[in-house]
């Protein structure tokens, strides 16, 4: 999979280098602002007042 | 019987040519997701455990912020008497009671310079979990007091997710300030005393904290989240109680600030 994604980027070592760090920039975002705040409120149930 | 000892050979060779193109190729991927997998859940403890908090928080006090220069535009302090007058004693007056509003409405916000001297963050009525805790940050319980009125004050907020306003809040030493800013001023309150309860006791929520049916005999600030963490099996009841009322003329009052603990 991961031999796959290097072999399909173009261009030299440091150019597949800098593109596969924004990738991972990217996706990071996407799971930390919409993933697992989408997660957190199914797996963490919390309950805070009394009554 | 005389076919066999040719064909493992055979099998051997046609193995080592094809495994890494197929078979060895699907676990290798298979294998690739997993770990991938993997990292994503670690992440995700992460992200529960500290950066989803931090994320969300300072939005939170970012726009609790952004509420309280509102407020400072709309009534700016004379720049006569900042702080302490001729006397040097701090400015306080009558408390003015906050006029109740309608349910998510933020109305406050709270400071506790014990979490931090830029801790702050916006209070609304009511305490459900999709209008309230979950998108603003601190609830007020319908019907209990509102500040500056006899009686007790009661807000609810998240000690984990959701910006976890409440963390911190078995930190709270005695003596701590604890100040509701509305548009009219800073009614501070001191930490009193902390109760770990069940969560069905209401009686944290009495006009006198614990005593069913007593008239309002003070002024009270009731402060409730979750315990332990990570868990709802119990509830903490911290109380607080009134000390001063700060009108915003007189400017910003010494409790919002570390330094101005007594």
């Amino acid at each position: 999979m991961y031999a796959a994604l290097w072999r399909v980027l173009p261009g030299p070592w440091w150019i597949r280098v800098l593109i596969l760090l924004v990738l991972a920039a990217a996706v990071l975002y996407g799971l930390f602002f919409f993933v697992f705040p989408w997660v957190s409120t199914i797996l963490t149930p919390e309950d805070v007042t009394v009554g | 019987m005389p076919d066999t000892p040719p064909a493992p050979p055979a099998r051997r060779q046609s193995d080592r040519r094809r495994r890494p193109a197929s078979a060895l190729g699907v676990v290798g991927v298979l294998g690739e997701i997993l770990v991938t997998l993997g990292v994503v859940v670690l992440l995700y403890v992460a992200y529960q455990l500290w950066i989803g908090d931090a994320i969300i928080g300072s939005q939170r006090q970012a726009e609790a912020q952004e509420i309280t220069q509102q407020w400072a535009a709309e009534q700016p302090a004379p720049t006569a008497t900042p702080g302490p007058d001729a006397t040097g004693e701090p400015v306080t007056a009558e408390p003015v009671v906050t006029p109740e509003v309608g349910d998510a409405e933020i109305f406050a916000t709270l400071h506790v310079p014990r979490f931090g001297e830029d801790w702050v963050f916006p209070v609304a009525e009511g305490v459900s979990k999709t209008r309230v805790l979950d998108p603003i940050g601190i609830g007020h319980y319908p019907g209990t007091a509102m500040p500056g009125a006899m009686g007790n004050v009661a807000l609810a907020a998240h000690r984990y997710t959701h910006g976890a306003p409440f963390e911190n809040l078995p930190s709270l030493q005695i003596g701590d300030a604890v100040v509701i800013e509305t548009v009219d001023g800073w009614y501070t309150y001191r930490f009193r005393n902390m109760e770990y309860v069940r969560p069905d006791e209401v009686a944290v929520l009495e006009p006198v904290p614990q005593k069913v049916g007593a008239a309002p005999d003070g002024r009270y600030l009731t402060l409730t989240t979750c315990s332990p963490m990570w868990s709802t099996a119990e509830r903490i009841a911290a109380y607080a109680v009134f000390e001063s009322f700060t009108p915003r003329a007189a400017g910003e009052p010494a409790s919002l600030t570390l330094a101005g603990e007594a």
